[in-house]
């Protein structure tokens, strides 16, 4: 009777893990994946806040991921902790959570749950480029593909880094007298621009927003080369033409910018692919560098899994689903709310804020 | 063709006028020719090639892409060249063999003898071997549709720059100038004589006036001055000739030295006698001229209909003669080229061209009423289209740019109003920090009491610290965030008035309160008065009747 015991051991894979208000709820293992909401235990992806939230029972995460929900909300921000490494395997209720490097920023995960002989993936956010300031991203072959969609239209296509970065250095080497401001999420994007600028052979000191300033220093501490930083708080305005400023994407139209001499606005960003949201930003000098897979990245990803089934949750979901289907996959969204860019679903910042 | 597409992408996206200098002249001292050459001839228009069609470019993606992913790509995205610029199926033939991608030059010659059905698979292979920035570029080149702010004057400029050389010199030399101008970047760059201007219509830079300042008249004596009218329509140069096989030519140009000849096709059988007039370009219906608002309906036509002509009659009001025949007459003083001028004039003797009346007065008080009642003082009933008065030294020789001291301009009053600020919005560039586009509005009467409605956006017109204090109060007085749009509070007893000052107003059914104004700008701010004093909507409409 091999076709009822395979009816027996493979699971229905929403019976594993579905989406409710709270986020992906796992019942045959107790937890839930990356919850908006305070949950009793917690598996999280990465340290972005959409993803990363305070006031949960139990967490579990990478170490750094762990230290990064630490430096934001400070020591109690769950009721306790459990560290675990790439490649490790912990077994939770009726299934067991394995963690593999995401490729997004430090200490990104995909977990992988499995039950009975049912896989399924939940990528969190993830990217197949190359980027000096976290571990690379590895394929798990799965039943079920939990992707996300930021970049879920083949408009966005990211092209390599450092050509952006080339394109950066030679406005800087055009207008020496003005400051340059790059535009970037605190967390990954600012250490992978500066550690971009080494790599360009960039030797100067580089300025940080005062918001940038704690995690870029937590990245330096897990032995992630960036060279000289400085605060720019402080410096006279003269003082800053010619350099590079790193900073929080919403400070680069505040009153803050105003201690630059003729700033250079930059921003770098995914979404720098389209004209029309960069103009909409008021950037002068778009800079495509993302965190997330591009749509070629997510197509790759998803072929090379060998999933049959794919779960599609934050993004441009329809273009994704249509695009599994043509091939044939079972592709649906999974209509997740809560999760978008870290930056971007903040409230307007503080106008008159000092940072 | 991809360091061309780099150069746009910048441009694209550079706010400030200086900037966008120094990124043109870093280009044009990188680039070699003929590359750089025809990268200014795109950026000045000189360019002209069968177009590609929406059409085509569509055509080319959907046999490219699944429609249902074009379609949600186009939504997004907004724009057809860059949607298909940015999902254009990368060519996954590996190795060595790929062709390198066009240069410039490639894609202009290549075009200029490109049938029309062989366009699309050229495209295409172009768009195979270019990035995507590139065939951004690519796409906006063949459609027309650069749009990039930069106007051909700035990219002249730019390439003047490259030889610290006046960009009047390359104004005059232009039209005797063909793509790729080799012998313009030689010349700038050092290794030749400057290229002489074969051109028998060339443009000559025109001559400006200063604003005057009631301090500037004790200086100055009435004796020295010639006055007219200032017209309030375009300054143009009207140019006639013969080439060298003796064929007569006519070309009219703007003021800054754009040739403007085929929008105006009803002038040039008026331009049948060798010389260059400077002049304002007027709409006149019989025997009066119109207001520039009724000029406007004229310009910017991509086509000129015979109904367009026969509805919006065109005219040229002559106020100084350059070239008289094959004499320069630009050295002679101004006295001398006016007598010049009205015996050309008499010589044309043509409906559409008539001469600039000069103001009879005394002293600077005789000239102070003329400017404040020009139906009384000779203008008559064309004084609706007087917008102040010129003052021309006698002795004034024609000299390009602003010299000092020749040339005045007295305008007349702005109209003033009260008006409430309402709504702030960040600026670019510089300004972005800054709340300074502000939409302002007046009282009327509303279904419950009175309530203010916008009458207009305003940008400029304050100092740099009424700025501050502007964009202080516009922190401190939020009522709602409608993305960068800021409600600023505006009730009877709280918010900010502002005087602004405007050139004119005309009716606009696409603005809610039915006026706009022309040329508006913040004068003065107005802290000690409360809002529920600022002007009433009615008050405008008077104006429109008046």
């Amino acid at each position: 009777m091999t076709f009822q015991s395979a009816y027996i051991t493979r699971m229905r894979p929403q019976d594993i893990l579905m989406p409710v208000p709270a986020g992906l709820a796992c019942k045959p293992g107790g937890f839930h994946i990356d919850p908006v909401r305070p949950v009793e235990r917690a598996v999280i992806t990465h340290g972005h806040s959409d993803h990363a939230r305070p006031g949960h029972g139990a967490v579990l995460a990478t170490q750094e991921t762990l230290d990064m929900m630490r430096l934001r909300y400070g020591d109690n921000f769950a009721g306790s902790t459990q560290a675990i490494a790439y490649g490790e395997e912990v077994r939770l209720g009726d299934v067991t959570v394995k963690f593999y490097p995401a490729g997004h920023v430090l200490g990104s995960a995909q977990i992988a749950v499995t039950c009975k002989d049912t896989r399924i993936v939940a990528s969190g956010d993830y990217k197949d480029a190359a980027d000096p300031t976290c571990a690379p991203f590895e394929v798990v072959p799965c039943d079920v593909f939990i992707t996300e969609a930021t970049f879920g239209l083949p408009v966005f296509r990211h092209g390599d880094a450092a050509d952006e970065v080339k394109k950066l250095l030679a406005s800087v080497a055009l207008f020496p007298e003005r400051a340059h401001l790059v535009g970037a999420y605190s967390l990954g994007k600012a250490q992978r621009v500066i550690a971009l600028l080494r790599e360009a052979g960039y030797d100067a000191p580089i300025y940080l927003h005062g918001a940038m300033e704690k995690i870029t220093h937590y990245y330096q501490s897990r032995g992630v080369a960036l060279g000289e930083l400085r605060p720019v708080k402080g410096m006279k305005k003269a003082d800053l033409a010619g350099t590079i400023t790193l900073a929080p994407p919403s400070a680069t139209s505040d009153i803050w910018t105003r201690r630059f001499p003729d700033p250079v606005t930059a921003f770098a960003s995914g979404w720098m692919r389209v004209r029309a949201r960069a103009r909409q930003r008021g950037v002068e000098l778009p800079l495509v560098i993302s965190d997330h897979a591009d749509w070629d990245g997510l197509t790759a990803t998803i072929a090379a899994t060998g999933a049959n089934e794919v779960w599609v949750t934050h993004g441009q979901e329809d273009a994704l689903v249509h695009w599994c289907q043509m091939l044939g996959l079972a592709a649906r969204p999974l209509d997740l709310v809560g999760y978008g860019d870290e930056d971007e679903g903040e409230a307007a910042p503080a106008d008159e804020a000092e940072a | 063709m991809n360091r061309f597409a780099e150069l746009l992408d910048r441009l694209a996206y550079e706010p400030g006028r200086n900037n966008k200098l120094r990124l043109l002249t870093a280009y044009f001292r990188d680039v070699q020719d003929p590359d750089r050459g025809y990268a200014l001839a795109a950026l000045t228009g000189a360019l002209s090639f069968k177009h590609a069609k929406p059409g085509l470019i569509r055509d080319l993606i959907t046999d490219r892409a699944d429609p249902v992913l074009f379609g949600l790509s186009y939504d997004y995205v907004g724009d057809l060249s860059e949607t298909v610029a940015l999902m254009w199926p990368k060519r996954d033939l590996p190795g060595h063999n790929n062709p390198p991608p066009p240069t410039l030059t490639d894609v202009v010659t290549t075009l200029r003898t490109l049938g029309k059905t062989e366009l699309p698979k050229q495209l295409a292979r172009w768009l195979d071997e270019l990035d995507e920035t590139g065939r951004w570029a690519l796409l906006k080149l063949v459609t027309g549709a650069m749009r990039i702010g930069i106007s051909a004057r700035l990219a002249k400029t730019a390439a003047a720059n490259l030889g610290d050389k006046d960009p009047h010199d390359i104004e005059l030399m232009w039209p005797g100038l063909t793509p790729p101008y080799r012998d313009l970047f030689a010349w700038l760059e050092g290794r030749s004589e400057k290229p002489v201007n074969s051109d028998p219509v060339p443009f000559r830079p025109v001559m400006l006036a200063h604003a005057i300042e009631d301090a500037d008249f004790a200086n100055l004596d009435a004796a020295d001055f010639i006055a007219e009218w200032k017209w309030d329509g375009i300054r143009v140069q009207a140019v006639a000739g013969r080439d060298e096989r003796g064929h007569p030519q006519a070309r009219l140009y703007s003021r800054t030295g754009e040739d403007i000849t085929k929008s105006f096709p009803d002038l040039l059988p008026s331009l049948h006698l060798p010389g260059a007039i400077d002049g304002e370009l007027l709409v006149l219906r019989d025997g009066r001229v119109q207001t520039f608002n009724v000029l406007q309906q004229r310009l910017n036509r991509k086509v000129v209909s015979p109904k367009l002509m026969k509805d919006f009659p065109i005219h040229l009001r002559a106020y100084d003669l350059l070239g008289d025949d094959d004499n320069d007459l630009r050295e002679l003083p101004f006295a001398e080229r006016r007598a010049r001028l009205e015996a050309f004039v008499r010589k044309l003797n043509d409906p559409r061209i008539d001469l600039s009346p000069t103001i009879a007065f005394d002293d600077w008080t005789a000239l102070t009423a003329a400017r404040a009642d020009p139906a009384s003082a000779g203008a008559g009933e064309d004084a609706d289209a007087v917008e102040g008065v010129m003052l021309k030294r006698r002795d004034a020789p024609y000299l390009p740019g602003r010299p000092k001291g020749q040339w005045w301009k007295w305008k007349r009053d702005p109209h003033i109003i009260d008006a409430v600020l309402m709504y702030a919005q960040r600026g670019h560039g510089k300004r972005s920090s800054f709340y300074s586009d502000y939409t302002f509005g007046v009282w009327t009467k509303g279904e419950a009491g009175d309530q203010l409605v916008p009458v207009g956006k305003a940008y400029f017109g304050f100092t740099d610290e009424e700025l501050l204090q502007i964009d202080r109060f516009v922190r401190r007085n939020t009522v709602e965030k409608f993305g960068p749009v800021r409600h600023v509070v505006h009730e009877p007893d709280q918010g900010l008035v502002l005087e602004v000052a405007f050139e004119g107003l005309q009716r606009s059914p696409r603005h809610k309160s039915g006026v706009a104004m022309r040329f508006p700008r913040i004068s003065r701010l107005r802290w000690d008065k409360p809002p529920r004093e600022a002007d009433r909507l009615e008050t405008l409409e008077r104006m429109l009747r008046a």
